[in-house]
This record gives structure tokens, sequence and C-alpha cells, in this order.
């Protein structure tokens, strides 16, 4: 491994995207719950439970997607024409969703419309960022710099059943944030859902676990050579202990527990797939050091980054701080 | 597609979609400053007009807010999706300011925004002005920097090119400040609070009118419409003469680093010797390399732009064809945007005068062409970007990248499908916002609907001072 500025900036990047992951991955999830939510007032607790975090939840995409112009450019533009209609899909899934936060109060009428807006605004980025990484994980061509495949490249069985492992496991990202913040039938409806939603989590990671190794010889050599294989297997030990914890916070009723554990589950899964990447940034063409911008970008937005990431993680703390506890339905604190 | 090729679809996409975001920032820089300072007024003098009148623009505020941070995720990804080129070109000089905007005013504003619309109750003022102050700052450091990249676009300094053809950075100060930065800066930042006076302006006047014909009900038309006509017309007679002064030093500068967007701005494709006429109107012709119908002032082109009465500016002819902006365009762009900013300080001077005389509030027809000059802002920031961006052209970096050559291995089918679904998808759900916002807008300010009297419907609007049953009363067109 190579400490130098080109690697923590890929460090840097990966952990703005699983931020992203995590953060908007819950309230997303909500969304994907939404058609599942009958009750109108179930409903507009759901969404007061995020309403106030959202913006800077999502903001970590725009650092992930910014952060990557800044300091892998080639790789930015690679990457993102040849995912080109699962970003513009999730672009779109996102509009629909971000303007039902505020349309769904400015009208009764309508109220529904805007109810789908945000289910099916939610459920198509999700879908569509599990495209995106599954495409991203089975590799794309470059030639002279540029993106050499074509328009439908992206499309493949493994990259639809990453598709609907996001989806999934943002759901269940979802129903654990429910239950941490809801009371009464919400919560209750909120383990039931849960429940399943672990299971197919857990079922699909195991799939996906399966399927990736022999996607591409680097990666089966992470995982199964000596003494590579030895270090990774410690990611699948901690995935068991993450899902132990998450059958004890659903069985015992320990609200706090199943949303950690499903964090949990998603950073492991970040981490198995930071294993197999590395040294790539674009797999099989592009290695972190091949994608990166000159040393003077690095270092100049590495200084702000140094200072500024602290101080934001320690303002979003302190707006979580803010609107901590349970939605009160009464209250809805708006 | 439709006849067009990738490039042009996705130059139009570009447009497009920008087009669109400029519209919510334009107003929400504006709005976002104008809360800090209610917000701050009352928190000094404790009186509740202050926090009537921020919560009703707060409401309006977060709509606005919504669909630019929407849009604007849009146009992070756009230089990736349709410019690869350009984004491995310049990322390594652009990049990092977008990233600096990113972590010094995206997050800055999301982080506050929940606190500012939803906390009050929760931290208690003091930290509630701080919010708002924060979400203030935020919006302007956003535009900093993005002015920032976008001016480094138009007068790249600070850079040199590496065997790959990338721009590498050499000096960051010269990067951020190139020369015409602050000029844009400023000129944008005024542009941004002129839009947001005039809206404030037009609303306030809309029910000042509606009272006097008495149709505001239980209180319309008092205080909060008062105090919002009020500062908007102090607004408008401080900013608009200083947009007019910075406008002409803007260019200035122009004249000075891209001659050839300058020459297409005022018409001329002849170099005169011995005193340059301004022409008024016309219609410029490309192919002819003439103006034709031109209305002229003699001498006033040299005085404006050299200070003299005879000097000399370099007509479109001293440029390579190729090299050229298309001029019909940015001439007749760049005449709107100087049209409405005389409108706007006509408007502010005839507010100053009412003022005077003391009839402010009770003049029909000053309030009945705010109302009609409200929507104005947009339009001249809209006009100023097209000149802006179209005199750039045929360059996406002036002089040294060309737009022909910055698009990527893309198919016109996947971005003309792509633009059609942008298009679609803005009309409907901007649409539907701006028709939301309008709504907001028709409520009466004084109707003394704060959220504290409520009650329990409290739970219907997450952000309202908006009972249910005045939404569906505004909804049945009572
Ligand atoms: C309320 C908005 C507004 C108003 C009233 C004006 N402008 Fe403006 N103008 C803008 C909003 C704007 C803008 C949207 O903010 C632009 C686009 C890019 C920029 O930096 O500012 C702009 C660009 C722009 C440019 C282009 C510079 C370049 O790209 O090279 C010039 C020369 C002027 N303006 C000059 C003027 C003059 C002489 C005005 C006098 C009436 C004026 N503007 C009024
Ligand atoms: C927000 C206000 C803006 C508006 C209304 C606007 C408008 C436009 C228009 C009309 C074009 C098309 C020009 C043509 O093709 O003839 C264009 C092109 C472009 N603009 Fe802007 N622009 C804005 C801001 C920016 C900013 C801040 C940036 C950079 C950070 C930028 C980057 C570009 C690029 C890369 C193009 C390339 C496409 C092309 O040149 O055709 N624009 N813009
Ligand atoms: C091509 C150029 C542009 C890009 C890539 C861009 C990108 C973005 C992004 C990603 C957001 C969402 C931030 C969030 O998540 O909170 C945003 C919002 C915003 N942008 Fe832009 N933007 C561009 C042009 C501009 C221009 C020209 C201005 C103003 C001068 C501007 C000012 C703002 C502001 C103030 C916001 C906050 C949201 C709002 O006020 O509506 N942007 N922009």
């Amino acid at each position: 491994m190579i400490f130098d500025l080109a690697f923590i900036w890929a460090g840097v990047i990966a952990f703005a995207i699983l931020v992203y992951v995590i953060l908007d991955g819950f309230d997303l999830g909500i969304g994907i719950l939404f058609p599942l939510i009958r009750r109108e007032r179930d409903r507009d607790t759901a969404m007061n439970s995020v309403a106030p975090i959202w913006d800077g939840n999502e903001t970590w995409l725009v650092l992930g997607g910014g952060g990557l112009y800044a300091v892998f450019p080639q790789a930015y533009g690679v990457v993102l024409t040849a995912l080109y209609a699962p970003i513009i899909a999730m672009l779109i899934g996102l509009i629909f969703r971000g303007v039902a936060f505020e349309f769904r109060w400015r009208t009764t009428r309508w109220k529904r419309v805007w109810d789908w807006s945000f289910a099916g605004g939610s459920l198509v980025a999700a879908f569509a960022q599990g495209v995106a990484l599954g495409a991203l994980v089975q590799g794309i061509e470059v030639a002279d710099r540029a993106y050499a495949g074509g328009n439908w490249d992206w499309l493949s069985p493994f990259s639809l059943l990453t598709g609907a492992a996001i989806v999934v496991g943002y759901a269940l990202l979802g129903s654990g944030w429910l239950i941490l913040k809801t009371e009464g039938a919400l919560r209750e409806q909120s383990y039931r859902l849960a429940r399943v939603l672990a299971l197919g989590t857990v079922g699909l990671i195991g799939l996906i676990s399966l399927i990736t190794p022999f996607l591409n010889p680097v990666y089966l050599g992470r995982w199964f050579s000596w003494p590579a294989g030895l270090y990774s297997a410690v990611v699948p030990a901690l995935v068991l202990w993450a899902v132990w914890y998450l059958y004890k916070g659903l069985t015992e009723r320990r609200d706090a527990l199943p949303f950690l554990a499903s964090l949990a589950l998603f950073v492991l899964s970040f981490a198995g797939l930071g294993i197999s990447f590395y040294p790539y940034m674009v797999p099989p063409s592009l290695t972190i050091w091949d994608a990166a911008a000159p040393d003077e970008s690095l270092a100049f937005i590495g200084w702000g980054a140094l200072f500024l990431i602290p101080v934001i993680l320690a303002y979003t703390s302190y707006s979580y701080w803010v609107f901590r506890g349970k939605v009160d339905p009464e209250q809805g604190y708006h | 597609m439709f006849g067009l090729d990738a490039l042009e679809l996705a130059r139009i996409q570009f447009a497009f979609t920008v087009s669109a975001h400029i519209i919510f920032p334009a107003f929400s820089i504006g709005l976002a400053s104008y809360l800090a300072v209610l917000n701050g007024l009352h928190y000094l003098t404790g009186r509740a007009v202050y926090l009537r009148v921020f919560d009703y623009w707060k409401t309006i505020f977060s709509v606005t807010f919504g669909m630019g941070v929407v849009s604007g995720i849009v146009m992070s990804y756009q230089f990736g999706t349709n410019w690869p080129v350009f984004a491995d070109k310049t990322g390594p000089v652009l990049g990092p300011l977008l990233g600096y905007e990113v972590m010094s005013a995206f997050f800055l504003e999301a982080g506050f925004l929940g606190v500012m619309l939803f906390g009050r109750e929760r931290v208690g003022p003091g930290l509630h002005l701080l919010a708002t102050v924060m979400v203030a700052l935020g919006t302007l450091m956003s535009a900093t920097w993005i002015l920032s990249v976008n001016s480094w676009m138009q007068t790249p300094a600070g850079y040199s090119i590496n065997e790959v053809g990338q721009f590498v950075p050499e000096n960051w100060w010269e990067i951020v400040f190139n020369p015409s930065f602050p000029y844009r800066l400023v000129h944008m930042v005024l542009a941004a609070y002129l839009t947001t006076a005039l809206v404030v302006g037009g609303v306030g006047a809309w029910h000042l009118l509606r009272a006097r014909a008495g149709r505001e009900g239980n209180g319309g038309g008092g205080e909060g419409a008062r105090l919002m006509f009020s500062m908007a017309m102090w607004m408008l007679i401080t900013v608009a003469p200083l947009q007019i002064f910075v406008g002409d030093e803007h260019g200035l500068n122009t004249l000075k680093y891209q001659p050839a967007k300058l020459a297409a701005m005022e018409g001329h494709y002849e170099t005169y010797e011995g005193g340059t006429p301004l022409i008024l109107f016309g219609i410029p012709d490309d192919e002819a390399e003439e103006t034709r119908y031109a209305l002229e002032i003699p001498y006033l082109g040299s005085l404006i732009l050299t200070r003299t009465l005879d000097g000399s500016i370099s007509g479109l002819k001293e440029f390579p064809k190729d090299e050229r902006p298309p001029a019909a365009i940015v001439f007749w762009s760049f005449r709107v945007m100087v049209a409405l900013g005389f409108a706007m300080l006509g408007l502010g001077l005839w507010g100053a005068w009412a003022r005077w005389r003391g009839r402010l509030h009770d003049s029909p027809w000053l309030l009945r062409a705010s109302i009609l000059m409200s929507p104005a802002g947009f339009g001249a920031v809209l006009a100023g970007w097209i000149t802006t961006e179209v005199g750039r052209q045929p360059w996406t970096v002036y002089g040294l990248l060309r737009t022909a050559d910055s698009v990527g291995p893309l198919e016109a089918s996947a971005v003309g499908t792509s633009l059609l679904i942008f298009i679609g998808v803005y009309f409907a759900l901007f649409g539907s916002g701006t028709f939301y916002i309008l709504r907001l807008m028709n409520v009466p300010p004084d109707k003394g609907l704060d959220i504290h009297d409520i009650g329990p419907t409290r739970t219907a609007g997450i952000t309202s001072g908006l009972a249910p049953a005045v939404l569906e009363s505004a909804e049945d067109g009572k």
C-alpha cells in the first residue's frame, strides 16, 4: 500500500460515499416503505422524522460527486458517461422525492400525488444507485482517457440484482429508523417489516458476496488466496456478528439496536467492496493513481477537507441532537 | 435525434438545466439574507411584526430552496454525464473550487436549514437567529465559489497545461481571484438582492391593493404588508443604481479580457476610427457581418467604454469567423438586461418620491407597477447569464478549450432522451412548485395565522403557518 495523497483521497471519497449511503439510505428507505404505511397520520410522522435532516444527508452525495470531479477527474467523467442511464434515473428520482418534502404539505387535494412522487422517486433513486454500483463492480472499459463501451453495458443480471439489494437494504435502514423514532402502531408495523427486510437483506448480501469474486480475478485473489484471504475473512465474521445483533434487536425489541445493526451491515458490506476494489478506482481500467489529479489539486483541497469535514460532522451531529428522541405526532415538531 | 447531434443536444440540455437552476438561487440568496435581517430585527426590537413576516417568507423560502437543491444536484453531475472531456481537463483546477463550495457552503446551508425551519421552539431565539444567519452565509459562500468557477472559465488564470492536456493549478490565488471574478460576484449578489426585493415588494403591493379594495378581511394590508413594501423600496433605490454602476464596470472588464464578446454585445462588426457609436437597437446578422436597421448615437460607445470621445473598440471582423459568438442572441439578451435594470431604477425612484410625499403605501399606480415588476429580476438574471455564456462561445474555457471538444463519446439518442425527460419533469414539478409559491404569496401576511395559534392542527404542515382550512379555501378559490 502506498500512503500518498491519492490514496488518502480515495479514502476520503469512499468515506463520503459511505456516509451518504447510510444517511440518505434510511431516508430513501422511508420513501420506499411509504406505500406500505397506510394511515395518513403515520405517513406524516414518518416524513417528519426526516424532514429536518434529509437535505444534509443528500449533500454527502454532492460531496462524493464534487469530490470525484476534484480529485479523480478522469474517473468522474468515465464513470458518469458509462453509467449515463442509471445516473440520470437517480437524479430524476431524487428530484421527485426531494420536492415532495415541501409540496406534500402545500395541498390537500393533491397530497396523494406527492405521496407517490416521494415513494416512486425514492424507489427509483435507490434502485438506480444499486444498478450503478453493480455495473461499476462488473467493470468499465476505458480507452484514451474516455469511456469505450456502449450505452447499455451497465445492464446485466448482476447489476439488477445489486439494484434490488440496495432497495431492500435501504428499506431495512428505513424501518430501523422508524422503530427508533416513532411510537405506537407505526413502530409495531416497522418491527414487522424489519423482520422480513432483514431476511431479505442478509440473503442478498450473501448472494452478491458469492458472485462478486468470480467477476474479476483480482477480486478472487483478494478473498481466496493466502494470506490475503485470512485478513479478508474478518469482514464476513463481523457480518455474522452484526446479523446476530440485528436478530437480538428485533426479537428483544430494543429500539436502537436494529437500526445500528443494519448500519453496521452496510459499513461492512462497503468495507468488503473496498477490499475487492483496491487498488482500482474504476475496475478493471483505472487504478487510484491513474485517475488522480495532480498533487497540487489534492493538497489544496486536502487542507480544506482536513479542517472542514470535522466541522461539518460537528454541526451535523448538533442538528441531529436538536431533533433527537421520538417524533411526537401531536407536536409534529415540524 | 431531431436532426441534432450529441453536442448540440448536450448544449441545449446544459443551458436548460442551468437556467432552471439559477432561478431558485437568484431568489433564495436574497431571501436568506432578508430572513436573517428580519430575524435579527425581531431579536433586537421584539416587535411581533418582524417575526410574522419572517414566518411568512420562511415558508416560501423552504419551497424555493427545495427546488434549488434538487436542480443543483443535477448540475453537479452534469459536468460528468455530458461533458466528460471538459471534466477531465478542468477537474484539477475547477474541481477543488466546487469541492470547497460543497464543504463550506452546501453543508452549512443544509446543516442549519432544519434548525431554522423547524427548530425555533427547540433551540430558543438566539440560536435560531444564529442558524438563520448561517443559512444566509451559506448561500453567499455558494455564490462566491460557483462564480469563481464560472469566472475562471471566462478569464482563465494561474494554470499550466500538462502532457495529457489537463489544466494544472500553478497559483491558487490567481485561479480563485481571476480577473473577472470580483465583478461577476458583486454583480450576481446584487442581482439576487434586487430579484428578491422586487418579489417582496410585489407581494406587499398586492396585499396593500387588495386591502384598499376591501378584499383582505381581518387585518390584511396591515403592518406586515406595509413593512415588506417599504423595505423593498429602500432596497431598490439603493441597490439598483449600484447595480448599474457595477454592470458598467463589469463591461469594461469584459472589453479588456473578452473583446469578441463585447463586440457582440454592442453589435459592432466594424472597428470605427475616430469615435464609436452606441447602437441602441438593430438586428445583428452574422452572415452579412453587419447590424441591420441600426439606431445609433454617435460617440456614445466610445464614451461609455473608453471614457473618451474617439476611443476605438475592436469589431467582430477583427476575430476569425470560428472564434466569434453568435451576435444576435448576445446583443438582444444584453439589451433586455439593461432595460430591466433601468426599469428597476425607475421604480426605485418612484417609490422614493412617493415616500417623500408621505404616500408610499397608498399610491395605487405605484403599487400596480410594483406588481408588474415583481418577476423582472428573474428576467434580468437569465438575460445576463445568456449574455455571459453565449458570449463566451465557441469556448468553454475562453480561448483554450472549445465547446465542441468538451463533449464526451455519447450517442445523440441518450442525450436527447434525457433532455426530453428533464424538460418534462422540470416543467411539471417546478411548475407545481411555482404554483404553490404563488398561492402562499396570496395569503395575507397579517392574518395572524402563525405557528403558535394553529393548535391541534399543527401537524398539518411541517413548516407552515397555514392551517389546512386555509389551504382548502385557497384551493376552492375562495
Ligand atoms: C437583476 C439582475 C441584473 C440587472 C438589473 C443587471 N444585470 Fe448585468 N448581469 C446579471 C444580472 C443583472 C447577472 C445574471 O448577474 C450576470 C450574468 C453573469 C454575471 O456575473 O452577472 C450579468 C452579466 C452582465 C454582463 C456580462 C459580463 C460578461 O460576462 O462578460 C455585463 C457587461 C452586465 N451584466 C452589465 C450590466 C449593466 C450595464 C446593467 C445596467 C443596467 C446590468 N448589467 C443590469
Ligand atoms: C446559473 C446561471 C447560468 C446560466 C443561466 C447559464 C446559461 C448557459 C447557457 C445559455 C449556455 C449555452 C451557451 C451556448 O451553448 O451557446 C451555457 C453553457 C455552459 N455553461 Fe453556463 N450558465 C450559468 C452558469 C454557469 C456556471 C456557474 C457554470 C460553471 C460552473 C457554467 C458552465 C457552463 C458550461 C460548462 C457550458 C457548456 C456548454 C456550452 O458551452 O454550450 N454555467 N450556460
Ligand atoms: C453549473 C453550475 C452549478 C452547479 C454545478 C451547482 C450545483 C449546486 C448543487 C449541487 C446544489 C445543491 C446543494 C445542496 O445539496 O444543498 C446547489 C444549490 C445552490 N446553488 Fe447551485 N450550482 C450551479 C450554479 C449556481 C449559480 C450560478 C449560483 C448562484 C450564483 C448557485 C447558487 C446556489 C445556491 C445559493 C444554492 C442553494 C439552494 C438554493 O438556494 O436554491 N448555483 N447548486
